[in-house]
């Protein structure tokens, strides 16, 4: 007259009570789905009435302009694209190597602390467009032999400098993550603190930061528009010559919609990485 | 011919700890703390929690450095000469903690290769051909390809040891490794430090498991204030403790 145990896999649920969490859920589906509706309905009746709408209607969202002025847009997003694909690798060696250079202890190394610490200090606090502006009108008017005097080169030199100073903060708080009985359990195995670094702490503080990494790559992805101060033709560049031959609106829509288009995938992404990375620390436990 | 005669009849002492002071900001630790502990033996700190007892195993080893004293292995090595040969001391005196310290990142086997392979320099296949010795020993064979999350305390634990064990350390230094597990995990992590002490590894231990203590030990070292309070041989410290702060202490944890 044993009672029956079931197994250690076997998952039981009340099917009542399935049935009724079942019926919440579709309920609260329609309800949500419902509440978006109206909501929608209340804003395309607030703007479609308002007086100025038509008006808005013709300057910014014109289907002729739009497809006319597409190609272009997205023909001078591929600079945009460039540009981060070459500021962003540089940006993490940056980063990388200036974070590193804050937390060496060695006296030696002191003029290499208080430089990267300068670095920080400066490129943080003056805005990323006033950088651009600087380097992207100051170096070649330097006329030093060597050094090029293309408005593009100084450009992502100065989203280089600018972001790498923010991303070494971030590497910065990722290594401060990483808890100082790691640095010591390592320290007693006879690793060096090359070592401990090199295999202990830094892939466990990159792993750590790679959510807020993502986000500065977003913000980076937008902020290569601003290169269009110093004159090259990318995606805002095009987009305002464009409206200024047309007095129409519509191609700053379409750049925008491109950004959108490259940002929102990558947005998901960090989401993404976010959630996996929670979701293993918690199963992480003490370590 | 003397020298053998010597070194069988009065073993030296292998660690001897002489007069060692540390504090940290104004709080005194280790106020001038002295031990022997002869080779191939095992010596048991107990005392209550800020005795000491921690401090004092992170200094055999050099992961702090000591205010005052010295600290000799094998009457040659000296962890607390300035110039200090950290890679000799580590590479001879391994240390388990009481939170394992698994490096999370790493799977089960690359967490015990990578003191072989980056600091005995020795080659992967080798490194990893040991590891798997090890872990068949203690059991462990089966979670060589796990990442330390899926791993029991026990389990973590004993990982841990093989780790310091792959360093083929001289001194096995163990500080409260069974403080942090579930009780009924406690007994595989003192299966694997008795396996050790038969096997002939020093070992000095901060442990808070009284009746381990009485079975394993060779010495009993009481710690209180930051020194040893009152030591000798597991059945003098249990069965008859001199001092009255041994007594009370003995019989709050009793």
């Amino acid at each position: 007259m044993n009672t029956p145990v079931p197994g250690a896999d076997t998952v039981y649920i009340d099917p009542l009570r399935q049935e009724r969490s079942r019926k919440k859920a579709r309920r609260d589906a329609a309800i949500g789905i419902a509440s978006l509706l109206g909501f929608v309905i209340v804003i395309v009746l607030l703007v479609g009435r308002s007086s100025g709408w038509e008006a808005v209607q013709k300057t910014f969202f014109d289907g002729d302009q739009f497809v006319e002025s597409f190609p272009g847009l997205l023909q001078a997003f591929w600079l945009n694209v460039r540009i981060f694909l070459i500021a962003e690798p540089l940006i993490l060696i940056v980063g990388l190597l200036v974070a590193l250079a804050r937390t060496v202890k060695s006296p030696i190394f002191l003029p290499v602390r208080v430089l990267a610490t300068l670095y920080v200090d400066i490129f943080r606090g003056v805005p990323t467009i006033l950088i651009i502006f600087l380097l992207g009108f100051g170096m070649p008017a330097l006329q030093l032999p060597g050094v090029p005097s293309d408005a593009i080169f100084w450009g992502t030199a100065a989203l280089v400098l600018s972001y790498g100073a923010y991303v070494a903060e971030v590497f910065r708080a990722g290594i401060g993550s990483v808890h100082p009985s790691q640095t010591m359990a390592a320290r007693s195995l006879g690793l060096s603190s090359f070592q401990t670094n090199r295999f202990v702490v830094l892939p466990q503080a990159v792993r750590n930061v790679t959510p807020p990494l993502l986000n500065d790559f977003i913000s980076l992805q937008k902020d290569t528009a601003l290169v269009a101060v110093l004159g090259p033709i990318e995606i805002l560049r095009r987009a305002q010559i464009d409206t200024s031959s047309n007095f129409n609106y519509t191609p700053y829509v379409g750049a925008a919609l491109i950004f959108i288009a490259l940002t929102i995938p990558m947005t998901r992404f960090a989401d993404w990485i976010q959630v996996r990375s929670a979701r293993k620390r918690q199963a992480g436990g003490v370590s | 011919m003397s020298f053998e005669f010597k070194s069988e009849s009065e073993p030296e002492s292998f660690i001897r700890v002489d007069g060692v002071w540390k504090s940290f900001d104004t709080h005194p630790v280790l106020r001038g703390i002295s031990l022997d502990v002869a080779a191939h033996s095992a010596t048991v700190l107990i005392g209550a929690s800020g005795s000491g007892k921690s401090t004092l195993l992170r200094c055999i080893n050099a992961l702090e450095t000591v205010d005052a004293g010295s600290i000799v292995v094998d009457s040659e090595l000296d962890v607390t000469a300035f110039n200090a040969d950290l890679d000799a001391i580590r590479r001879r005196i391994g240390i388990v903690f009481q939170s394992y310290n698994l490096f999370p990142h790493m799977k089960v086997l690359e967490n015990i290769t990578l003191g072989p392979t980056r600091v005995l320099k020795r080659s992967k296949k080798e490194s990893i051909e040991a590891a798997m010795q090890l872990l068949t020993r203690f059991g462990l064979e089966a979670k060589a390809h796990d990442y330390p999350d899926r791993l029991s305390g026990g389990q973590s634990q004993r990982v841990a040891i093989v780790r310091a064990l792959a360093m083929e350390p001289e001194i096995m230094l163990f500080d409260e490794i069974t403080s942090a597990l579930d009780p009924m995990l406690v007994g595989e992590v003192l299966d694997t430090v008795r396996e050790l002490r038969e096997g002939g590894l020093t070992i000095v231990m901060a442990t808070h498991e009284m009746s381990f203590a009485k079975e394993i030990a060779d010495q009993v070292c009481f710690l209180r204030d930051g020194v040893v309070w009152e030591s000798g041989s597991a059945e003098q410290i249990f069965e008859a403790p001199q001092r009255a702060e041994t007594q009370s202490f003995l019989h709050r944890v009793n």
